[in-house]
């Protein structure tokens, strides 16, 4: 009842909020039972990942033999190779394509637009939207714009052009981001000494922005290696490399999808989700040291 | 070059209204034709035979979101809140790379941890066979840990010392001062956290249809199969025809909706949080 009598009078919201479950008496267990709480939650969040990585690498690594990495794929030696062959492949196409893009449309809204420009804010919308959409939803796009209305089949270029759209957004915000983070005094040097806008950007603005960049570039391959469900059905399944950018060829992760759909082949599963970890793990070390170097900045 | 980057800056908004107009030009017509109350309202899918109803699929997706939300949100606030306010320094940034690497792993990779170990805990405990709700429920809800964690550590961390400060002053204790003045504080970044958690949920395709059992049926419980719309379209995009095909388009469309509304509600609690 005193509690009540409190809250009403009392106007500092903070003190109202600490009074509400009394002071004295119930505080200590409460306090006691949020702070088990979070622990607990941490070390069900941390314990999680522990095991997972600990379960994969565990079942993998005995699984991983020198059959895996034979240059073809048969049924005899499930190879993972030719998926890896197609992984890269399909990584370096979509950078080609996207990185340009996304540095261009960046350096557009951060050194060009001037301010209140309705175009940027289309953009921004439209990013933000790109970011959400499932990627299922980007695969059935490339499906029907790429491999029905182009007629390209199944293909790597179809997957490749799929996983650019969905990764533009992540490079397009990380490079503005690293473009903002430059300060203006670089700028105003420059064109203080007479450069012009277009050698500001390339000569000392870009130069500067390069590690956050690259990190955005590094968490963009993670997305590709990882990605499925865009490339089922624009890339398709077949487990060779393609002999042209036309043909169709699965990634990594594709494999590891087919092997469950084919359901027979759970240990090369098992070695396919080592090798997918380790390229993870150490794409996560690359993009965390790359950000390192700019905070020291 | 003004032009060129113009143009760059462009290609996103021309890949939106892109993908708007493949999705519903293909999308639009199979659901005229099946009938809209029939197509979002209909209890059978049965493609063999012409049926297309959808909503054991919707309510797939929405039942294995919430069960994700349920597991997935409580653990990542109380996770976040760990990692802002009761770990040492050096610790967090041991746990930041973790949450990072969490955020990174592949989903089939998580599909493929729960098909091994979560699926068949659930047949030891429970019975049945162990590809179910449940098992999509905990599957998910691992998976949507890193953005909540992510997304609630930086918006608990932008709220300013004064707030732990002045409820420590009062005589709180630790644990009273954060979830009492410094979480509230936080309250709309977290949301927008869990918002886009939910919008991770229901687009996820891998992890959920090696672990959920896919039937397409009405869902039956928690230790049934479910159907989500993204598994109905992977499942059947590859050898679907004609109206079949149309109508797996249209559950991509209603899924799109979908995640409109969620990017939408996204944004705006964004807007709020920041402009505050």
């Amino acid at each position: 009842m005193s509690n009540k009598v409190l809250n009403k009078t009392s106007s500092v919201p903070i003190a109202s909020a600490l009074r509400r479950g009394g002071i004295r008496g119930g505080a200590k267990i409460q306090s006691a039972l949020l702070r088990a709480l979070v622990y607990l939650a941490a070390g069900l969040t941390f314990g999680a990942l522990i095991c997972l990585i600990l379960y994969i690498l565990i079942k993998g690594i005995p699984n991983l033999s020198l059959d895996l990495f034979s240059p073809t794929y048969n049924t005899e030696n499930v190879s993972l190779f030719p998926a890896l062959v197609n992984t890269i492949t399909m990584t370096l196409l979509s950078l080609i394509i996207a990185v340009p893009l996304g540095v261009f449309s960046a350096i557009y809204l951060v050194e060009y637009a001037k301010r209140g420009n309705k175009i940027v804010g289309l953009v921004r919308i439209t990013t933000e939207t790109l970011q959400g959409i499932p990627s299922i939803v980007y695969g059935l796009f490339g499906f029907l714009l790429f491999v029905t209305t182009f007629s390209w089949g199944y293909s790597l270029l179809a997957g490749a052009l799929t996983l650019v759209i969905m990764i533009l957004p992540v490079i397009m915000r990380t490079t503005e981001e690293a473009l903002k983070s430059v300060p203006d005094s670089y700028r105003e040097g420059s064109f203080g000494l007479g450069a012009g806008r277009l050698r500001t950007v390339f000569k000392i603005v870009l130069p500067s922005a390069v590690p956050g960049i690259l990190s955005g570039v590094v968490l963009s391959v993670g997305r590709i290696v990882g990605e499925t469900a865009a490339l089922i059905y624009t890339a398709g399944t077949v487990a060779q490399v393609p002999p042209n950018l036309l043909g169709s060829g699965r990634t990594m992760a594709v494999h590891m999808y087919a092997l469950w759909s084919e359901g027979l082949n759970t240990e090369q599963s098992y070695a396919t989700a080592v090798v997918l970890l380790l390229i993870v793990v150490l794409l996560n070390a690359a993009s965390g040291a790359l950000a390192k170097k700019i905070t020291l900045k | 070059m003004h032009g060129v980057f113009l143009f760059c800056a462009c290609v996103s908004i021309l890949a939106v209204a892109l993908i708007c107009v493949f999705l519903f030009a293909n999308g639009i017509p199979a659901m005229k034709e099946i009938g809209l109350f029939d197509f979002l309202l209909g209890k059978r899918w049965k493609p063999g035979n012409d049926i297309y109803g959808i909503l054991p699929m919707i309510l797939g997706s929405i039942y294995v979101t919430a069960g994700a939300v349920v597991i997935g949100v409580p653990i990542g606030i109380l996770a976040a809140v760990f990692m802002t306010r009761f770990c040492p320094d050096r610790l967090r940034r041991l746990l930041k790379p973790a949450v990072d690497l969490l955020a990174g792993i592949p989903s089939v990779v998580y599909g493929f941890f729960g098909l091994m170990v979560i699926v068949p805990t659930i047949r030891r405990i429970f019975g049945g066979s162990g590809t179910s709700m449940l098992a999509a429920s905990i599957v998910l809800g691992i998976m949507i840990l890193p953005t909540i964690i992510s997304v609630s550590e930086s918006s608990l961390g932008a709220v300013p010392e004064s707030y732990y400060e002045g409820a420590r002053a009062l005589g709180a204790s630790h644990e009273r001062a954060v979830f009492l003045t410094v979480l509230p504080a936080a309250k709309s970044g977290v949301l927008a956290g869990v918002i886009l958690g939910i919008g991770r949920a229901i687009g996820e395709t891998m992890a959920v249809i090696m672990v959920a059992g896919n039937q397409a049926a009405m869902p039956g419980g928690l230790l049934k199969g479910v159907r989500t719309m993204t598994a109905n379209i992977v499942l059947e995009m590859g050898y679907a025809a004609d109206l079949h095909r149309e109508a797996l388009i249209a559950t991509a469309v209603v899924l799109f909706v979908f995640i409109l509304i969620i990017n939408l509600s996204f944004s705006i609690l964004k807007r709020r949080s920041e402009s505050k």
